[in-house]
């Protein structure tokens, strides 16, 4: 990617900006890169439920009262690199498991029993144990039972991804983590994932490759969020005007403290979240917002109809933890256990429509 | 500084020379404009003489010669026009337009998609005249257009922006250079354009109609300016009710009590 300006421009950029930035901002049509600068920086913070409030008004013109919902399916948890934060770490001594397609295919009918139509296939990094050929197989298999299929998983190339999208793979999700790359190296010191510019390339190949919808993302609590923000916002600009055919998803997976895990860096309290949130829809109405079930239940039910437009519930980070949920092994450790129907009901209660199927992938050859 | 295919440009009006009583006048014009891109329409160029009154007066030390299609109802037509364009000038710049109806002289969508692609893979530089159609904005930069030129209005009618919606979303999302072409009626249409963000704006009848054609040309070339200048500081954004300089009175805002110190 170009154009991705070093990221201690990019938190000058920030904090410069005024509270006069940050009102113009709001009552912008097109607040553009600069807008959501002054919306990420400290001197909104006073101005956040207005924020809150524009961002409901442009979610509800964009997506109308929907939210629509998902599900992680955890593959394997094999990992050849070495992010200091992550559970699946090549140096954590767990349980290694990678599911057989039969075994896949028997988690994805428990979730298409509970009602997901929209699965995410999730797994660690390791193309020897997962690779190409294996998610185009499963892909294969699961197609004709779910609407949409996407990927989170190691990096590909661009064949790599354009084999899958003709299996029925139709989005991919791969998260920067943190764009401070000065950070971004002791953070992922082994492995693949080491090349920050790699993994950095990965959404455009995934793009020119004709995915329906690319994801990117930030792992908050590794760096300053504000600037991951904009970073995000930067990132964004430069796929739309390169993929003006696909849709673009952000998540926002926020590291918190527990007991025997990796402390978070930087504390990213709710309140910064919903900031984070509520900037970025308003710097693009069009861009899906995911919240996962690492947040609590209170968060996410608030949060509702705000600006975020997709959840997963009922989600188990570890893989076959469906079939087994006596199983270990989970990626992170969730904070919102609800079902999908409690969290369909919640959805309902807030006059929103809870939305399992946005597209169908019989709709494509 | 505007930027087209490696060549910049100090001036963000474009003229037409079009209409103008003589090539005397023009020259004038073309001075006072500042404008360094000039459009002619080869239809009106004497291919046979080479000293053609048009082609002397624009100094091509200074200024880009713009060939136009102006005429061609169809692709095959406008292909026909480029290549003797580029014979003629040696310039491989070309601004693409394909007007099937002479009444209205709208552009022709289809048509030009296809023009563009071909004239792209023979090695013009192309500027398609289009509607203010951001799908077939985005179309032609896929297919190698070097920028877009969307109608502010018919051709002619000096109506101003009336497009200016579709506009807003064109130069949202194109990442070649936008043009505002056609329609454009006084320089606070101009100034509009640029404030909006355009990259550049095109300008014939309004000048060439003038009573003063040199006066009005130095006009247009101040109201782009101020409008580039306005688009670049940023303007205020404007609100559908009245807001009181603090925001925390009288705001629309939502109930954050659910938010956790978490």
């Amino acid at each position: 990617m170009k154009a991705l300006p070093e990221f201690s421009s990019i938190q000058e950029q920030i904090q410069y900006c005024s509270e006069a930035d940050v009102y113009r901002a709001l009552n912008s049509p097109n607040p553009g890169l600069s807008g959501l600068a002054a919306l990420l920086s400290s001197a909104a913070e006073h101005f956040l439920p207005a924020m809150a409030a524009r961002s409901r008004e442009l979610t509800l013109q964009r997506f109308g009262r929907t939210t629509q919902l998902y599900a992680p399916l955890y593959l394997s948890n094999f990992c050849t690199n070495q992010c200091v934060y992550c559970g699946f770490s090549a140096a954590n001594r767990i349980e290694r498991r990678v599911l057989s397609l039969d075994e896949a295919e028997a988690e994805a009918a428990i979730l298409k029993e509970r009602g997901f139509s929209h699965v995410l296939l999730v797994a660690g990094e390791a193309d020897a144990v997962l690779g190409v050929a294996y998610l185009e197989d499963l892909a294969r298999r699961l197609r004709s039972q779910f609407a949409a299929v996407s990927i989170e998983v190691q990096p590909l190339a661009e064949e790599g991804y354009r084999r899958l999208f003709h299996a029925g793979i139709t989005g991919v999700a791969v998260y920067q983590e943190t764009y401070d790359r000065k950070l971004y190296g002791p953070l992922h010191p082994s492995g693949r994932k080491k090349d920050f510019d790699y993994r950095l390339d990965t959404p455009r190949r995934a793009g020119a490759a004709g995915m329906r919808e690319i994801g990117i993302g930030a792992l908050l609590g590794l760096s300053d969020w504000r600037a991951e923000g904009l970073a995000l916002g930067y990132h964004l600009d430069f796929l739309r005007r390169s993929f003006w055919q696909t849709a673009f998803t952000v998540s926002f997976p926020r590291l918190r403290p527990a007991a025997g895990t990796f402390a978070p860096l930087t504390e990213v309290s709710e309140k910064n979240l919903s900031q984070l949130i509520f900037a970025l829809r308003i710097f693009d109405p069009d861009v899906g917002l995911i919240i996962s079930t690492r947040e609590e239940a209170a968060f996410r039910d608030g949060m509702l109809g705000l600006g975020p437009t997709r959840y997963s519930a009922g989600s188990c980070t570890a893989p076959g933890g469906y079939t087994h949920p006596e199983l270990e092994g989970e990626q992170f450790s969730v904070g919102d256990h609800r079902s999908l129907s409690e969290m369909a009901a919640v959805i309902k209660d807030k006059g929103l429509d809870p939305v399992y199927k946005d597209w169908d992938t019989t709709f494509q050859h | 500084m505007l930027k087209i295919a490696d060549t910049t440009f100090r001036s963000r009006l474009f003229l037409g020379t079009g209409k103008f009583g003589s090539t005397a006048i023009l020259k004038e014009v073309i001075e006072a404009s500042e404008s360094e891109m000039i459009t002619v329409a080869l239809r009106r160029v004497d291919l046979s003489n080479p000293k053609d009154d048009i082609m002397s007066v624009i100094d091509q030390d200074r200024c880009i010669f713009l060939p136009n299609t102006s005429g061609a109802r169809n692709s095959n037509e406008a292909i026909r026009l480029a290549r003797l364009a580029k014979a003629v000038s040696g310039s491989r710049w070309l601004k693409l337009e394909v007007t099937p109806d002479p009444r209205t002289l709208l552009p022709d969508p289809a048509e030009t998609l296809i023009a563009t692609k071909k004239l792209v893979e023979e090695g013009f530089i192309v500027l398609p005249y289009i509607n203010a159609d951001p799908i077939l904005a985005l179309r032609l930069q896929d297919v190698g257009a070097a920028a877009v030129m969307p109608l502010g209005s018919p051709i002619g009618t000096n109506q101003g922006i009336l497009t200016a919606f579709q506009i807003g979303i064109i130069i949202e999302q194109a990442s070649v250079p936008v043009v505002i072409d056609a329609g454009i009626g006084a320089p606070s249409h101009a100034a509009q354009a640029m404030e909006m963000g355009a990259d550049a704006v095109l300008v014939n009848t309004a000048v060439a109609s003038s009573k003063n054609p040199v006066a009005m040309a130095g006009a247009f070339a101040q109201a782009v300016r101020a409008g580039r200048t306005a688009y670049e500081a940023g303007l205020g954004g404007k609100s559908n009710q009245a807001r009181p300089s603090s925001p925390k009175n009288g705001a629309i805002t939502e109930d954050l009590s659910f938010l956790q110190r978490r």
